[in-house]
């Protein structure tokens, strides 16, 4: 529905690259967009306004640089400028010189702090620690219960009592000392940060089990009111750090920035799924590239890191689109992509992706045939799918167990990849693109790939710009028709 | 699936790769030998240096602690959350005209309150014409046809909760929504008064996937004194909504409310299961008469998309705003109402089982709008 930012951004750049300079007029018209797209993140009003001065006398000073290109300039600055106020100190848990560690988890209703306090107790136990749940919501109805079962479900033990939640805690805090636990983990009950009677219940609690982190949890889809209530459960609890809920979702999370930007305290961990594993670290630069809808590219590349030998998956790319990759190349890279997780989901962390492939159910199992026929292939054959006749069409089905129409389909298909990605590798080296760019790219990695790809101040650096293109490229519309 | 799609996702991932590695490797090469060229420009002040950000944080700080309420009128329960946001209107009313200070107040408050960019451009774009036409010419009328204009826009909805008595079986109301937003606490709420109203209710607990959620509705159940049905942890939703129907069929009950799993709309497995519950609590003697959107006041500008997927999935009548007891406004449910045109029904104004009263646009927008 809404535009990412960089979609919005590509009009007015590509207008500022025809001038080479930018002026006044096309930065206010580029804060314009920039400031949109913050506010339709959730970025709190008064936190857009001072990240977008900043972002000004960034912008404004590209306007005064001929050197680089200034709206790839611009961008940048937007996305260090948000990465900056997203990151900073990050929050190293330390353990109670005597134990047990103490950690406090408040919140609104309904932010998720039940699930989370599971879910850390769960990475705590990853950490090699035995921690105990305490149940200090008395309010919710089953809230015990529901802590109880996830208790169950992580092996942890829990601990409540139904007379009080102060009581409850500080006798958590005592049967921890009594079982040996090293962390307790204390769930509170969701409260209004303008309930004063609750506030000054969650103090009490506070003072009675003296935590060394209190979490505060906070709904990833939050809007402007993230920041009242930072404010208020900081001043009243003194926040350690914050847990990002609902990840998982659409929302783009500005909440995050300005809950960092005003109470100033780390985002420790993001809650990604209803599955008790799915909770990981927070990743301040993901984050700036989400707010801006630019793509988690940052997690792709580090799953490909992972993965991938460097090498390796370069030399792919350039024989990819110099139109040398061979059918066991091919293989080799299904392999690699296949460990890097389902490739639905990889689809989903590329930006520029079009829609189309975007939403496509893509199912891993698919692959399952197109990796029977290759193997089905002489090495010959892998390298050159020109000389597979008729005869051998009929054997590499047989022995792939598949249709001869599926080895046609999967021979041609790759004859028009390999087009496709010789086009597009082209494309970037035409004149009229190249410019000041071209210099940038003719190191000694960049052969064969668009120097646009390769700009280091092309966005994150990483940006794809061809791929939004994609669809209109020759070539392409017509494959699904074949 | 297609071969071919496969294999443009092929090509575009190993390409994506390809150069991902190549620019994170670039950027280690460089990082380790030379600072990264820059064009000289000046550094950026501090943070702190920025009295705005100071200024939006410190507004709560300063309100005066509150004594808690009993459960009162809408407009009661915003006084206190309102003081929060008097800046902006205090600051209108506080000129001797209409500056474009005014505009910018007026734009600030209606942002903060989750009302979102483009309908708020609209309002505020829309006043400057009437100030640019002399239409208005003083700082309370300013305030007064914002006021106006917002309560004209949700003018005419139908808010009345569907009720089929010739349905020839029970009546079926679904709730939907993200996690955690107040579903199954509405549930309880409504229930009770239905109940009070003459009806006999039955409450089927179709969250079988969230720890203790049919412990939960139980609770609410025995608080309102509706029936209750529930199936196992971790069973079929749409098994227990079925029977709910038939329970409720075989006893004569009018009005079964079902309650689901809170689901992110953008997981689509999950959006099926919800288009099947909602399927099957038709298949016997049922007839889905309302399916209502509850959407929690803290929401941001997500709550669109929200509604888009939900009404997509499930044909939405009516949305729930929850919480509005806080200080969030819920802004943007009047961004869903006017957009797509799903009338707000009822509004959550705290825990206790009274808290729920009928939306009303006019104090709705009193509170987003008077200082
Ligand atoms: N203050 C306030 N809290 C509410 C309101 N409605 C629900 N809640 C709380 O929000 C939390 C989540 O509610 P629940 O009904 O379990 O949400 P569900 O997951 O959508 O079923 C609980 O702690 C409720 O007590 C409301 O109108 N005001
Ligand atoms: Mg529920």
């Amino acid at each position: 529905m809404f535009d990412n930012l960089s979609t919005r951004l590509e009009g007015i750049v590509k207008k500022i690259r025809g001038k080479g300079r930018l002026t006044e007029a096309d930065v206010d018209e580029v804060m314009k967009e920039i400031r949109t797209a913050l506010l339709e993140a959730d970025v709190n009003v008064a936190v857009v306004r001072s990240i977008c001065n900043r972002i000004r006398e960034t912008a404004i000073g590209a306007t005064r640089s001929s050197a680089l290109d200034p709206a790839q300039q611009v961008v940048k600055s937007v996305n260090d400028e948000l990465t900056r106020a997203l990151g900073g100190e990050t929050l190293s848990i330390t353990y109670a010189s005597k134990p047990p560690t103490v950690v406090l988890m408040a919140g609104l209703q309904g932010s998720g702090k039940t699930t989370n306090s599971a879910k850390l107790a769960a990475w705590f136990k990853g950490q090699g620690r035995q921690p105990l749940l305490v149940g200090a919501d008395l309010q919710r109805p089953a809230a015990v219960e529901q802590l109880r079962t996830l208790g169950r479900q992580i092996d942890v033990p829990v601990f409540s009592d139904p007379s009080d939640p102060v009581r409850a805690s500080a006798a958590g805090l005592e049967e921890a000392k009594r079982l040996g636990r090293d962390v307790v983990i204390v769930d509170t009950a969701g409260r209004l940060s303008i309930d004063a009677e609750m506030m000054e219940q969650v103090r009490q609690i506070s003072a009675a089990v003296d935590p060394d982190f209190t979490f505060l949890v906070i709904d990833a889809m939050t809007g402007q009111d993230a920041v009242q209530t930072a404010e208020a459960f900081h001043a009243t609890l003194k926040i350690d750090a914050v847990i990002m809920s609902k990840m998982d979702g659409d929302a783009r999370g500005g909440a995050a920035l300005s809950v960092k930007e005003v109470i100033g305290v780390p985002i420790a961990f993001a809650s990604t799924g209803e599955k008790l594993t799915e909770f990981e670290q927070f990743h301040p630069d993901r984050m700036a590239g989400r707010i801006l809808g630019m793509g988690d590219m940052l997690t792709l590349i580090e799953q490909a890191e992972r993965a991938f030998e460097a090498d390796q998956a370069e030399q792919a790319a350039a024989k990819l689109m110099e139109g040398q990759f061979t059918l066991d190349d091919f293989l080799d890279q299904m392999q690699q992509i296949k460990k890097m997780g389902s490739l639905g989901s990889l689809m989903g962390m590329m930006p520029g992706v079009p829609k189309e492939l975007k939403g496509a159910k893509i199912d891993d199992d698919d692959l399952k045939p197109i990796e029977a026929i290759i193997r089905a292939m002489t090495p010959d054959e892998r390298a050159q799918p020109v000389i597979i006749n008729g005869s051998r069409r009929q054997r590499i089905a047989n022995g792939s167990g598949t249709q001869v129409g599926d080895v046609n389909r999967l021979v041609k298909q790759f004859g028009e990849m390999q087009k496709m990605m010789k086009k597009f590798g082209m494309a970037g080296q035409k004149p009229g693109k190249k410019g000041k760019k071209g210099k940038r790219s003719g190191g000694p990695k960049g052969r064969g790939l668009p120097p646009g790809l390769l700009d280091p101040n092309a966005g994150q650096g990483i940006d794809l710009p061809g791929l939004p293109g994609m669809p209109n490229m020759p070539g392409i519309p017509g494959m699904s028709n074949r | 699936m297609g071969i071919e799609i496969l294999f443009l996702v092929l090509a575009i991932a190993v390409v994506a790769f390809g150069i991902g590695v190549i620019v994170v490797s670039r950027r280690n090469i460089a990082a380790t030998q030379a600072p990264p060229a820059r064009p000289a420009r000046p550094t950026t002040p501090p943070p702190e240096a920025e009295p705005d950000a100071a200024d939006g944080a410190g507004v709560l700080v300063e309100e005066p602690p509150v004594e808690p309420v009993e459960p009162a009128s809408l407009r009661d329960r915003l006084a206190k959350a309102r003081l929060a946001f008097t800046g902006a209107f205090v600051g209108v009313l506080g000129r001797s005209g209409i500056t474009e200070e005014s505009f910018e107040d007026l734009e600030e408050a209606l942002l903060r309150a989750d009302v979102g960019v483009g309908v708020t451009t609209d309002l505020i774009d829309g006043l400057r014409v009437k100030v640019a036409a002399k239409e208005i010419t003083e700082p309370q009328g300013l305030l007064d046809e914002l006021e106006a204009e917002m309560v004209s826009r949700l003018d005419g909805s139908d808010r009345t909760l569907a009720f089929d008595a010739d349905a020839g079986g029970p009546n079926v109301w679904m709730f939907v929504g993200v996690n955690g937003v107040g579903k199954t606490t509405t549930i309880g709420k409504l229930a009770n008064q239905q109940i009070r109203d003459g009806r006999t209710v039955l409450l089927a607990a179709g969250d079988t996937f969230r720890a203790a959620a049919a412990e939960q509705l139980t609770t609410w159940a025995e608080r309102s004194g509706a029936e209750i049905v529930r199936g196992a942890e971790g069973g079929d939703p749409s098994s227990v909504i079925y029977d709910g129907v038939e329970r409720a069929a075989a006893r004569g009950t009018q009005l079964v409310m079902a309650d689901t799993a809170g689901r992110l709309h953008t997981k689509s497995n999950l959006m099926e299961e919800l288009k099947k519950v909602r399927r099957v609590a038709e298949k016997g003697a049922g007839r889905v008469t309302e399916t209502l959107l509850v959407i929690d006041a803290t929401t941001g500008q997500n709550g669109l998309t929200q509604a888009r997927e939900f009404r997509e999935a499930t044909d939405v009548t009516g949305v729930v705003l929850t919480k509005l007891d806080g200080s969030a406004k819920g802004g943007i449910v009047f961004a869903i109402e006017t957009e797509l045109g799903i009338p707000v029904k009822l509004v959550g104004i705290g825990e206790t089982i009274e808290d729920l009263i009928p939306f009303d646009p006019a104090e709705f927008v009193a509170a987003l709008v008077e200082p």
